[in-house]
């Protein structure tokens, strides 16, 4: 299957195989207990208890004595690596450690040869997190000394899509504007994609915001006219603090001079590092939910 | 001047406050309450002589629970003007033209808040939006873009002025470091003690760029009443009375709540029909102001009003302000009691407050030979002036 082929139920599918396979054989580790290799450890540690130098292995070091080196071979029947190509194949590339909890059952000694054993325990998603969507994979993993367990270790990977970002704010929290019969049109005009100006039937005067009496003939008929959506900033801020209600901050709030000659307030999406008074700008419609489309900018490069 | 003028027919005579903080401990009211039993008392009446009072739009105590909770007798006259810090000295010209033509005769204005501790000002305004009126149908174009605190709101004017002028952010700091100087040797300041360099200006962190953190004035608890009269009556109280000179308000063409940005000019034209009308009323000039006392949320429109109201031209402010010029014993001492971002913001009563004490000759950072005191209200909404003579 292709990427694009992989549904939930796919993945999970698969994912059921390897739970069923239950508990691997049990993988010896390369070397018995020694202290050779335990020095090292303490050296990079900078652990100094005696116990460690008299027989008696550190319990952190539990996963040391199977680690695979660098034959990847060795480590192709994993329940962990086969969950992990799963996903890669499904477009869940990126990996993160996320928990890790080991228990020591009875410290080993030099001289003991440890075998790891590991299962897939779960698989939990998809969810929508910080870095982007992915699923929970946690494994169980034991440590053996003969049929005896010496030490476990549960351990939780997300395996994610970078980029799919979970928006940090939810932005239909924003705060949302008054309306009215005078105001209407302009609303109803962003959610068709229309930028919308008020036009005075009698005497044709533009105007934004829009109120029920024209300023200059007085005439209370009233239409409007589409604007081109294309003007400049003719001023602007960058907004850090405090924090707004539906928005991720910093945000670059403009006022755009429009092409037919009026003002209008609305961000300037991405507009932090390339704004400038004078910068050529484009509309661009952001739809917040069904109820409400905003009036948006982007510079035009 | 024609017969019709306001000019000289009444006068302030009585001054007080409660202690500036970031939490008082205590309910609006009785910080109010306060406040007005200290402005009271500053001039020798008693809250059986009050027959008038007035407040401003944002303050959560009503006129008749001050006069219930202070056990007044009958109110002739009560005013609630609208637009927030732009009423300040709105408030204290309702209270003049009461006692001017007999309306009242003893009117005090008051302000109380828990702004810090209690509903923010600087936070976004939710219920701005929300108020099913014309101004929240205004605030509609504005507000779900997220341009909702009063800071995003002065810094879109702020870039422009820059822009159309030259002035950098520096120029603003040197109304923070100011005011902060003069805060930092009145002891009822919340900064006593505490003066800025510009390179601290200059570093504080961007809340709505161009405005820095000490561009933007406090958040305060506290409170301030201004007690008005007519002048002979104030003659014969405690303090020597401060003539309410001219008392303007302002609206300009085009006029919106902090965001009249449809208009050719989106500055402050507002506080220039102030001070045009200020300037008429008492036949005073710039020239005349020995210092004066400028409405300082945020420090862009310092440099504003100093070209609205005829200190300099147009787009001279960046360089009126340098040098110290705006320090005491410069050339126009701004803010002596340390300004709203030094003392205290009270929206824009404690100003007032100070211009009285200069008047006589109490501020504890007096400019010499004071003979007029110019005071402002809050710009970018409607707004408010007024001019206090010896």
């Amino acid at each position: 299957m292709s990427t694009a082929e992989w549904t939930h139920d796919d993945i999970m599918a698969a994912v059921e195989e390897i739970k069923a396979l239950g508990e691997s054989e049990p993988k010896p580790a390369r070397d018995p207990i020694n202290q050779p290799m335990i020095n090292n450890w303490l050296e990079a540690i900078g652990e100094t208890d005696p116990r460690y130098t008299s027989g008696e292995a550190p319990p952190a070091m539990a996963q040391v004595w199977t680690m695979d080196g660098l034959d990847h071979t060795k480590r192709a029947a994993a329940p962990l690596h086969r969950t992990m190509q799963i996903f890669d194949e499904a477009g869940f590339k990126s990996v993160l450690g996320t928990n890790c909890d080991q228990v020591y059952l009875r410290p080993v000694e030099v001289g003991e040869h440890v075998t790891l054993s590991a299962r897939l325990d779960s698989v939990v998603g998809p969810k929508v997190t910080g870095v982007g969507e992915g699923y929970f994979v946690t494994t169980e993993n034991t440590w053996r000394v003969g049929d005896e367990v010496v030490a476990t270790m549960s351990f939780r990977v997300l395996k994610f899509k970078p980029g799919a970002r979970k928006p940090a704010v939810d932005k239909t929290r924003l705060v949302r504007p008054q309306m009215n019969q005078d105001t209407a049109y302009f609303w109803e005009g962003t959610a068709l994609g229309e930028l919308r100006i008020q036009k005075c039937n009698a005497c044709g005067e533009l105007r934004h915001p829009p109120g029920p009496m024209c300023p200059t003939c007085h005439a209370a008929d009233r239409g409007y006219v589409v604007a081109s959506g294309k003007g400049t900033v003719f001023s602007f801020l960058v907004h850090h603090a405090p924090q707004l209600p539906g928005k991720e901050l910093p945000i670059t709030l403009a006022l755009i001079e429009l092409e037919e000659g009026l003002r209008m307030v609305g961000e300037v999406q991405g507009g932090r590092e390339s704004i400038a008074i004078g910068s050529p700008v484009q509309v661009a419609f952001e739809k917040i939910d069904d109820d409400l489309t905003l009036a948006q900018w982007a510079v035009v490069e | 001047m024609s017969e019709r003028t306001l000019s000289g027919k009444a006068a302030i005579a009585g001054i007080g406050a409660t202690e500036f903080s970031k939490a008082s401990g205590r309910t609006e009211l009785q910080l109010s309450c306060e406040a007005v039993l200290d402005a009271l008392a500053d001039c020798g009446l008693s809250t059986k002589d009050v027959d008038g009072l007035v407040t401003f739009t944002m303050d959560n105590s009503s006129e008749i629970a001050v006069a219930r909770e202070l056990g007044m007798g009958d109110l002739r006259f009560f005013s609630r003007i609208n637009y927030g810090g732009g009423a300040a000295c709105g408030t204290v010209q309702q209270a003049a033209l009461a006692v001017a033509t007999g309306v009242a005769d003893v009117v005090v204005c008051y302000r109380g808040f828990n702004e810090r501790s209690g509903d923010r000002f600087g936070q976004v305004s939710q219920w701005a939006a929300a108020q099913v009126n014309t101004n929240g149908l205004d605030n509609a174009f504005t507000y779900p873009y997220g341009l909702s605190t009063p800071a995003a709101t002065v810094a879109m004017q702020a870039q422009r002025y820059m822009h159309e002028y030259g002035a950098v952010s520096a120029d603003f700091g040197a109304v923070a470091v100011a005011d902060r100087k003069h805060a930092a040797t009145n002891p009822k300041a919340f900064f006593h003690g505490k003066p800025i360099t510009i390179e601290e200006h200059q570093a504080s962190r961007m809340i709505a760029a161009p405005l820095h953190l000490l561009d933007c004035c406090q958040e305060s608890d506290g409170a301030v009443a201004i007690v008005v009269t007519t002048p002979e009556r104030a003659a014969d109280l405690k303090q020597k009375p401060a003539i309410i000179a001219a008392a303007a308000q302002g609206s300009a063409p085009d006029q919106y709540v902090m965001t009249s940005y449809y208009r050719d000019d989106i500055g402050i034209p507002e506080i220039g029909v102030v001070g045009r009308e200020l300037w008429r009323q008492s036949g005073l000039g710039p020239a005349d102001m020995a210092m004066a006392v400028l409405y300082d949320h945020f420090t862009p429109y310092v440099l504003m009003q100093l070209e609205e109201l005829g200190f300099c031209g147009r787009g001279e402010a960046k360089d009126f302000v340098k040098d110290g010029a705006i320090e005491l014993g410069g050339r126009l001492p701004l803010n002596t009691h340390g300004g709203q971002l030094g003392e205290a913001y009270i929206h824009g009563m404690n100003g007032i407050a100070e211009g009285v004490r200069q008047i006589r000759g109490t501020s504890v950072n007096p400019v010499p030979d004071v003979q007029n005191v110019l005071v402002t209200a809050g710009t970018g909404v409607p707004t408010s002036g007024l001019i206090l003579s010896v």
